[in-house]
């Protein structure tokens, strides 16, 4: 059924396995922490690339490695990256992620320092990067509709105003835009506690729903259970939690699930940086409650925009996807202006609904999916974080 | 609509958050719950931040305190009606 969001349209980048994309960046992707330099090397001589330089990939196995590989590859496959140059060590992993990044029908080239050394790799690289960038600079954007976009959500320094409004709001613009066919993602694992009943009431059937708890049930036993010194209390709640007015996991995991809506129901579970598999619609992707890590999993997953609810003012940026944030916290958006992209503190003053902030928001993703720069991108949040699940070999 | 104080979720409530700043002890509150836009009024009995809860009826030690009408975990001290609830008396059972 038609309804006044289904004829929203956006000016996006359709790649070549026909997801669109909202930004165009040629990123310079190390497959380990030892080719960071050549990385940043590269990147500083080809203006209009990015370099993702990140602390991981030597020594990893199993399923630790599994999800750096996953993480690495779904973000050199993200439809906001036009083109990648990966930079390894050596050549065998840095040949795995060249060609899992390969399947999406993008240009994609490897290049490895052992044998070659910094410099020749760097040259090498540059003058791939260089031919790489000036073929996406001739990219055009292409009219696409609503249903293309892919919105994940993740909220930060939350407070009880995030309850109140700011993830109201993400849930009021997912009753809206998950009929019109986007795909969704929520998280946070151990964020859900308090909650977990809820969440597994809103899964699409009770079979999911009993995946979803074991899935759960799982963290809670082999993470929390098996390494915490305390109650989690400066944790979970956080710091800042605290300072605006969370009390306990349970009262935050109630406002946190506010960023699902009233109608939304998940359709399937994602592991980290996993990308859905089973058709447009929700998901719950297993992930950190930390910002920086559970964007760059989601970004990893496939999603173009994120939306950030955030209370006492989180501030992270991703590399790759625009953060939208949103807050209703009115100390929070006079202090911390420039950080906020969506102003909902009139929903506690009564003096704006849920269902306007839903569509302020609605409006904001279309600008954003346009090309307009988010707070974070403007003032260069870039922060791009491994989960790492063990200590390496 | 006058502009509310305190902003409650759900009518089973017994806590509300406080939505202004500098909120004052002896402030007649106007209390929202945001279910049913229904109102009541209510005095605050200490200086709490915005933000933080407030009891909406006298809780006392090893009460549930209730929020989203869902427990939100114990009351290890006591609160009065209208005064701040935060770590120092409200803790969870998690964990």
């Amino acid at each position: 059924m038609a309804s006044k969001y289904s004829n929203l349209t956006f000016k996006g980048y359709r790649r070549e396995n026909g997801r669109v994309g909202v930004r165009n960046h040629v990123v310079i992707l190390p497959v380990d922490d030892i080719s960071n330099a050549a990385c940043e090397a590269v990147a500083n001589n080809i203006k209009g690339t990015l370099a993702l330089p990140h602390s991981y990939g030597r020594l990893q196995f199993g399923e630790d490695l599994d999800l750096h590989f996953r993480t690495m590859i779904g973000t050199g496959a993200n439809p906001n990256v036009a083109a990648a140059i990966v930079i390894g060590i050596e050549p065998g992993w840095t040949k795995r992620i060249v060609d899992g990044i390969a399947e999406t029908g993008k240009p994609v080239a490897g290049f490895s320092i052992e044998q070659n050394g910094d410099l020749k790799t760097i040259m090498d690289a540059s003058h791939k990067a260089k031919e790489f960038v000036q073929w996406a600079s001739e990219l055009q954007r292409e009219e696409c509709s609503v249903s293309d976009l892919w919105i994940s959500t993740k909220c930060g320094e939350s407070d009880t105003t995030t309850g109140l409004g700011s993830c109201p709001t993400v849930g009021n613009m997912y009753d809206k835009l998950l009929p019109e066919g986007i795909y969704g993602v929520f998280g946070e694992t151990s964020e859900i506690t308090g909650g977990e009943h809820i969440a597994k009431a809103r899964a699409i059937n009770p079979e999911v729903g009993e995946r979803w708890y074991k899935m759960w049930k799982a963290y809670q036993d082999d993470v929390i259970e098996a390494h915490k010194v305390d109650d989690l209390s400066e944790s979970q709640p956080t710091k800042g939690n605290i300072e605006g007015g969370l009390t306990t996991i349970e009262e935050k995991a109630l406002g946190n699930l506010e960023k699902i809506g009233r109608t939304s129901r998940y359709i399937n579970i994602l592991g980290p940086a996993e990308t859905p598999k089973s058709g447009k619609g929700l998901y719950f992707m297993d992930s950190s409650s930390a910002a920086a890590e559970c964007v760059t999993l989601m970004a990893a997953g496939g999603y173009v925009i994120h939306t950030f609810p955030t209370g006492q003012g989180n501030i992270v940026g991703n590399p790759i996807v625009p953060v939208v944030k949103i807050s209703a916290n009115p100390r929070t958006v006079r202090t911390m202006s420039e950080h906020i992209d969506v102003d909902v503190s009139g929903i506690l003053r009564r003096e704006m609904t849920i269902d306007e902030a839903g569509d302020a928001l609605i409006d904001t993703i279309m600008r954003t999916a346009n090309g307009r720069f988010t707070a974070a991108e403007a003032l260069g949040h870039r922060e791009f974080v491994m989960t790492k699940l063990y200590r390496s070999a | 609509m006058s502009i509310p104080h305190l902003l409650v979720h759900d009518p089973k409530d017994n806590v509300g958050v406080v939505v202004v700043e500098g909120l004052k002890a002896g402030t007649r509150m106007l209390c929202v719950v945001t279910h049913d836009n229904s109102s009541f009024e209510l005095e605050a009995k200490q200086d709490v931040p915005i933000g933080h809860k407030i009891a909406l009826a006298d809780l006392k030690k090893g009460d549930t305190a209730i929020k989203y009408g869902e427990d939100i975990g114990r009351m290890v001290g006591d609160a009065k009606k209208g005064e701040h609830v935060h770590v120092h008396n409200l803790k969870t059972k998690r964990w």
